[in-house]
């Protein structure tokens, strides 16, 4: 799994560690860390409905900050599971670019199995880094 | 434990973080508790706190409350008076993402050997009633100008279209509606988020809970009389949750802009950037505490439609009016919020925006701003325990002055959720708490599991060390019998 959640970083919130060959698989495993946060079975998520996420920021890391928001407010707005199928990320100038295609389903009670709702991705200790292997962030989410 | 070492203990329980704990300190940092609350706090509330304390205009002390744990920005339990005048900024990160995220307490004239047989009907129909968990819709459907008027309104605006009795408004901290709040400083996202969720719980640790009154756990008959606490093994319903995603945007939309002012316009710098401020005085800093009290108001509304609920339900299971019931609100705290208050420092008044962040007022008997109904017995302080083991309704006392009039909010997690997860199993944890005779509803057994009261301190210990402190009184424990979560 190209993340894990973290034991004993954030005692009331959750954390996790997230993991990509590239920048665009990083930003895809952090997406499913948030939402395997909310929903145990993410398998159960079926790709019926498409949103595409267009960003931009100076700063790299918050892109991701900014990515992994669009998955809580899709939460909150339409009750819409989403996970990122397609991600590009594109450096022009003094800005980072990010186009993705995200796709997902409202949420079913019966289906999907819920663990806790998350209120906001916190910059606490947050860090998006290169790795040897790729790249890596760390994130607390609100619970 | 290293912890001890770096505070000086200034009495049995307000120990201190001296200046010279870390560059950059304003004021030291105390943290009050005793000795055995402080030996089980984590470490990172001693870095989270000092942090605080390096915040512009910050006066007298970073506190921490007996309920102190790790935050993002503030610990929780975090209080900071901010002097407007000398610079003071206002910050998201001392209030927290779930901006006027408090409790509220309903009693009924009902006890518990009234609502024992009806338990489960009681409480699967809350369960029903009133949604919890992931995301989650309420039954009240508003255009996106209604919405903008109830954020703008908060509880009155609930109480006007139905949701709720008048005397309700008079029991809230503010009269349920806090005036300075201008819906324009809103983002369309914010209101996306908003707009289906009034009259929900949320997840986590908001829950709702119907609670017994026993005759040996009133501390105080009198005040407990003031609350409304008058029959033995009386019945009242507590509850806690917040401005759900409307609040968690307008919180994480002013990170960001503030973000990006702080440095190179205010030439603020920061030691985590979950601590993002800006000068009060500033476009940046009174934009933020106009669109702050949008969703104070709308966490208002979010209870005042809740409790709407909860008098439809209890009326329907015991054929009998809410009024008849005797389904007096009690009072409705704020545990994330900033506020301008005027507090006097050394013999002279000065405006202070107090951020309490897990934390909640208390005010002692005669202050202004004080219901005009507890005048003369001091602010009701409304404390949720785990859902195992009790929760306290407290006063505000003089001796509160020390905190700027401020108390613990809650009992305070001890273990993480992954190793509460793994230690508990959900079904289980229901069936033992059945025996104990506590009914319990949940969307999510992961998060039930989560919830255990063994993932958090010991409340007895922690409203003993507020007492002991001198931040709050004991007036009742209250006992769950039936709960309600996401």
């Amino acid at each position: 799994m190209p993340y894990q959640f973290l034991e004993e970083i954030a005692i009331a919130d959750i954390a996790f560690q997230a993991w990509g060959d590239t920048l665009e698989t990083l930003f895809i495993s952090a997406a499913d860390a948030v939402m395997n946060t909310m929903i145990d079975n993410l398998s159960a998520i079926a790709p019926q409905a498409t949103r595409k996420i267009e960003l931009a920021n100076n700063a790299l890391d918050l892109l991701l900050f900014e990515f992994l928001q669009e998955f809580i407010y899709y939460k909150d707005s339409e009750l819409l599971l989403l996970r990122p199928k397609e991600v590009t990320i594109q450096q022009q100038q003094q800005t980072y670019h990010l186009t993705a295609i995200a796709k997902g389903e409202e949420l079913d009670f019966q289906r999907h199995h819920q663990r806790v709702d998350v209120k906001a991705v916190t910059l606490h200790q947050f860090q998006l880094e290169k790795t040897a292997k790729g790249w890596q962030a760390r994130v607390i989410l609100d619970i | 434990m290293a912890k001890l070492k770096q505070l000086n203990r200034i009495s049995d329980t307000v120990w201190e973080i001296p200046t010279s704990y870390k560059e950059g300190m304003r004021v030291p940092a105390r943290i009050y508790s005793t000795e055995k609350l402080l030996q089980e706090m984590d470490e990172a509330v001693l870095d989270q706190i000092s942090n605080v304390a390096t915040l512009p205009g910050i006066t007298k002390y970073a506190m921490c409350m007996p309920d102190g744990h790790f935050g993002y920005g503030f610990p929780i339990g975090g209080v900071a008076a901010m002097d407007v005048d000398q610079g003071g900024v206002i910050s998201p990160g001392g209030i927290g993402f779930d901006i006027n995220c408090g409790m509220r307490l309903v009693v009924t004239n009902l006890t518990y050997d009234d609502v024992k047989p009806h338990l489960k009907e009681l409480v699967d129909k809350l369960y029903k009633r009133i949604p919890a968990g992931v995301g989650s819709k309420g039954f009240v459907k508003l255009s996106r100008s209604q919405f903008r008027d109830v954020v703008e309104q908060g509880a009155q605006w609930c109480v006007r279209n139905g949701y709720g009795w008048e005397q309700d408004l008079e029991v809230s901290e503010e009269g349920g509606r806090l005036k300075g709040a201008d819906a324009s400083k809103i983002s369309d996202k914010a209101v996306d988020r908003g707009i289906n969720q009034i009259g929900t719980l949320g997840s986590g640790n908001h829950y709702l809970e119907v609670q017994v009154a026993k005759p040996e756990n009133i501390f105080d008959e009198e005040l407990a009389k003031a609350l409304g606490i008058t029959i033995p093994n009386q019945v009242v319903i507590m509850f806690h949750c917040g401005s759900r995603g409307f609040g968690h945007q307008v919180a994480t939309d002013y990170l960001q802009t503030f973000l990006k002012v702080m440095e190179s316009k205010y030439g603020i710098k920061i030691l985590d950037r979950e601590l993002a401020c800006a000068p009060f005085n500033s476009p940046e800093g009174q934009d933020y505490f106009s669109a702050m009290q949008c969703g104070i108001n709308m966490s208002f509304a979010n209870r005042q439609v809740i409790l709407h609920r909860i008098r439809e339900v209890f009326s329907d299971v015991f054929n009998r009016s809410p009024e008849q019931l005797g389904m007096n609100m009690i009072y409705d705290v704020a545990h994330n919020t900033a506020k301008l208050e005027e507090h006097v420092i050394d013999g002279t008044a000065r405006s202070l925006l107090v951020h309490r962040k897990g934390a909640t007022r208390a005010f002692a008997p005669n202050m202004t701003d004080l219901s005009p109904r507890y005048q003369g017995v001091g602010q009701p302080i409304i404390i949720g325990g785990s859902m195992e083991t009790g929760s306290y309704m407290l006063m505000g006392v003089p001796s509160g002055e020390q905190t700027f009039f401020s108390t613990a909010h809650g009992s305070g997690r001890t273990m993480s959720r992954r190793k509460a997860r793994k230690s508990w199993r959900a079904k289980q944890l229901q069936e033992e708490m059945a025996q104990r005779g506590i009914y319990i509803r949940s969307v999510s057994n992961a998060g039930l599991a989560e919830e255990a009261g063994g993932a958090y301190k010991n409340i007895d210990e922690v409203i003993a060390a507020a007492e002991q402190a001198g931040l709050s009184k004991r007036v009742v424990r209250l006992t769950p019998i039936g709960n309600i979560k996401g």
